[in-house]
């Protein structure tokens, strides 16, 4: 790459022990970044440590879209060195990167020192200290401000949105030190990125996974939540707590993940579109109550953000290792559906349409979104609405031989909402007859059986179960966040002239044989990728799906992020054989 | 969506009953339980479609579809989870849970203890006969301790518990006793417990002949109506309940909480809250 020519991406990491305010300097980064008119995301690393502890907040800038954090750093800003080793892994740095150190930090780890990067010191401890209530926090991101090129009076506005007006006192110490930070920046050494000079055509967002899957299902209308916290989930449940009760609906924090499931199919039976949000963990717990709502039919969504399994595993770090569990956790034939967000923006359209899908099906829908999107704040462009205008199908009018589980065509029958005259049933997990009296009888058993899938085999589910972009004898398939380093590895094949199809897949379940198939037509290599270790989604694919003969697996678990130099490795590899 | 006035329609117990055969035992408790709620819901006059009638799994959980009621029957131990999330999200609604003792008290122990504190305004009725009727025959939490079972040879050494003093101590607003062998008794705690706001427990000891053969005759001798009036004081009813010997009938306690019922507001639409993400 000629050096004349400007990065379009820009990596910055800020390390420090706990109350240093490193995550709090992060975000004031992206903040004023994003008013500069520039893309870029956030995520967060911290030790197991409930409160303090070292922490990490790493920082992509870019100036166009970006889903997924990127193949190095470019600059690392560390306040101190306590336990930086246990970030190791995250903070790929190279002889191009740059190190900001406090000299009073003492010696610079060897694993920093062996990356090749070049050290640059300034006393920022002693620097706060010059001024009357100044934090190093501050005058680090004076030197960020110097260094990226952001102009200082944007990153002191940040500061003055996310703090100044709860201590309108710290806005003068707080501005001071950004300048004093500035002014002792080490001289160059990170390249910049253009400052966009045009207005935004497009408004902008920052949000988080969690925060749009929470407007997601309030767009979807969900009106009951009933949830118990579990990390990387409660933000979800902490937004809806918020906003759902100035719309009309209620949420509950239950006593236990048992507790949180069945008080959404009590809501639901009620007649609310409800829905709950957790972990592999309580997901775990849920699964007999999921049973209960196929055999039921009671429409309700499970928001299932993924973490490194099994058991409690790494809370706070992202894995697609539940793909199991959710399609076949359940006893017995028990069809339902399962979605997947492929981006922290499509968080939003996924929850609203697994909203759309549970309450036009009357079945569960288990949204498998995961830590990395869950946890990560994005600007992106704010995404497009759409309209999901199907609703539940419920008994109206005359209820005359009425039959809660009538045999219908679509497999769907109108569900009575309790206060219905003449509507009465009792819905049940028992093997039931059409009017839902308990059976077991083989005809009633397999009929209703039956009725339950075929409401899922005849939908048509639309152009939504998938992304597909591009074409190519070569394609990489794939579901979930592992499409954000993906699309990212695909336009740099294609920018090299390796010609690549990305299928991204946004249901998981029921199959799709024939969409899919066409989307494979031509094609002669499929490389599977995902975030697990025992390949869940291509054993998967090999179950249900004809693929061609060439397939490669490739998959890795969590908890580090799939790199999109890594992923076009891969697909280099690919192309090459 | 009830559009027919309630004045009109003379309900008769009759009315509360469905086609569905009971699968319970001839001479069973639990028929009486039936029968009781059918009194109460026609003495409280409710349109059976303003009713719903949450359970879990056991003989007594099978009651939901041998009424005329809205009926749930769930997953084993977990009726109160289900009936709290209806009653809030349906709160004009009639909200009846029925259990036993092993779904209510062992299974979903941990659900009673925060239905009890929640005060959601629920009628709790416990069908308790002190032993696993539907597995044919297992200890339960309320069973005593030397009761030889299979699975138990000799009896558990376990202390039974004492699920009203569980009640008292975690909130409940309304606890009562009844027995299968006065089935009037019964209806009229029912009716007690609908009409008084929050969680209301009933224990209603519904003897099991198929498994503990010795309960129906026992149990006849030897309760009695409580014989001190109900008090609304936790202490007093403390004092009372942990030495109660598990046969006084009635109203035990009778609290003044208010029940909890979260209520909305829907002013605002989902577009509102986008703003907070706009930069």
């Amino acid at each position: 790459m000629s050096k004349t020519l400007q990065p379009t991406t820009l990596s910055i990491a800020l390390t420090g022990s706990g109350g240093a305010g490193v995550m709090t300097a992060g975000q004031i980064l992206l903040d004023a970044a994003a008013h500069c008119g520039l893309y870029g995301l956030m995520t967060r690393s911290s030790g197991p440590q409930i409160r303090g502890g070292e922490a990490a907040a790493m920082i992509r800038l870019a100036t166009q879209p970006v889903q997924t954090p990127g193949d190095r750093f470019d600059l690392l800003l560390a306040l101190d060195f306590e336990n930086v080793e246990r970030f190791a892994a995250e903070l790929p740095l190279d002889s191009g990167s740059l190190i900001v150190v406090d000299p009073a930090a003492g010696e610079v780890p060897a694993f920093l020192r062996a990356s090749g990067a070049a050290v640059a010191s300034v006393p920022m401890a002693k620097l706060a200290k010059t001024i009357a209530g100044g934090r190093v926090a501050m005058i680090a991101l004076g030197i960020l401000a110097k260094l990226t090129g952001l102009p200082e009076s944007s990153i002191i506005a940040a500061i003055a949105a996310s703090i100044g007006r709860k201590k309108p006192e710290a806005m003068e110490a707080s501005a001071n030190a950004v300048r004093l930070g500035a002014s002792e920046a080490p001289d160059g050494g990170v390249a910049r990125l253009a400052l966009p000079a045009e207005p935004r055509s497009h408004p902008r967002w920052s949000i988080t996974g969690n925060e749009a899957t929470g407007l997601g299902a309030l767009r979807g209308g969900i009106k009951f939540v009933g949830g118990y916290p579990i990390t990387p989930a409660t933000e979800i449940l902490e937004w809806m707590a918020g906003a759902l009760p100035q719309c009309g609906g209620v949420l509950m924090q239950a006593e236990d993940e048992l507790a949180s499931i069945n008080m959404i199919v009590g809501a639901s039976y009620g007649g609310l579109p409800s829905l709950t949000a957790t972990a592999g963990p309580g997901l775990s717990l849920m699964i007999e109550t999921l049973g209960l709502a196929v055999a039921s039919e009671i429409p309700l969504v499970v928001i299932d953000v993924m973490r490194s399994g099994p058991s409690t595993g790494i809370a706070t770090k992202s894995e697609q290792s539940d793909l199991n569990i959710a399609v076949y956790g359940l006893h017995g034939d028990a069809p339902h559906v399962v979605t997947a967000p492929l981006s922290i923006a499509d968080c939003l359209l996924t929850a609203q349409w697994s909203v759309h899908l549970a309450e036009t099906l009357q079945t569960p829908v288990i949204m498998l979104s995961d830590q990395s999107l869950g946890q990560t704040r994005a600007v992106i462009d704010r995404p497009e609405d759409v309209e999901f205008a199907g609703k539940r199908l419920v008994l109206e009018g005359d209820p005359t031989n009425y039959q809660r589980y009538a045999q219908t065509e679509s497999g769907v029958s109108p569900m009575a909402i309790p206060g219905t005259a003449g509507g009465q049933y009792t819905a049940d997990g028992l093997t039931h007859t059409p009017r839902g009296a308990p059976s077991s009888q083989a005809r009633d058993h397999v009929e209703q059986m039956d009725k339950r899938q075929r409401k899922l085999d005849r939908f048509d589910f639309g152009a939504h179960w998938a992304e597909i972009d591009g074409d190519g004898d070569l394609a990489v398939l794939t579901w979930g966040s592992s499409s954000g380093p993906l699309r990212e590895a695909v336009a740099a094949a294609r920018a090299a002239g390796i010609q690549v199809r990305l299928i991204a897949l946004r249901l998981i379940s029921p199959t799709q044989p024939e969409r899919l198939a066409a989307a494979l037509q031509g094609v002669k290599r499929v490389l599977v990728i995902e975030q697990n270790h025992a390949g869940q989604f291509w054993r998967y694919l090999r179950a249900h799906y004809a693929l061609p003969d060439d397939v490669v697996p490739i998959h890795c678990p969590g908890p580090l992020p799939i790199r999109p130099g890594e992923a076009l490795a891969h697909i280099q590899q690919g192309a090459l054989a | 969506m009830n559009m027919i006035p309630t004045e009109v329609r003379a309900l008769k117990p009759a009315d509360y009953k469905s086609a569905v055969k009971p699968v319970w035992c001839p001479g069973c408790g639990d028929h009486s339980v039936l029968v009781a709620f059918q009194r109460a819901m026609a003495e409280l006059a409710l349109p059976p479609e303003q009713v719903a009638v949450v359970s879990g799994i056991g003989c007594s959980s099978r009651i939901p579809s041998y009424t005329s009621c809205y009926g749930f029957h769930g997953v084993h131990g977990r009726a109160l989870a289900v009936a709290s999330g209806l009653k809030v999200a349906r709160p004009d609604l009639t909200v009846v849970v029925a259990s036993g003792d092993g779904d209510g008290f062992s299974i979903g122990g941990n659900h009673f203890l925060h239905a009890c504190r929640r005060n959601l305004d629920l009628t709790y009725i416990v069908m308790d006969n002190r032993i696993y009727g539907m597995t044919k025959g297992q200890p339960s939490p309320t069973t005593e301790s030397d009761w030889d079972t299979a699975i138990a040879p000799g009896g558990t050494g376990l202390s039974p518990f004492h699920p009203l003093v569980i009640a008292l101590a975690s909130g409940a607003n309304f606890i009562a006793r009844g027995f299968t062998g006065d089935v009037g008794g019964c209806a009229k705690l029912i009716v007690d417990a609908v009409r008084t706001p929050g969680f209301s427990f009933v224990q209603i000891l519904s003897p099991c002949v198929t498994f503990r053969s010795d309960q129906q005759k026992a149990w006849k001798s030897l309760v009695r109506e409580a014989i001190v009036p109900e008090t609304d004081d936790p202490a007093r009813a403390a004092r009372r309940l942990m030495t109660d010997d598990g046969f006084n009938l009635g109203v035990l306690y009778r609290g003044k909480r208010l029940p909890y019922q979260p209520r909305p507001s829907d002013n605002l639409t989902p577009s509102h809250f986008e703003s907070e993400f706009a930069i």
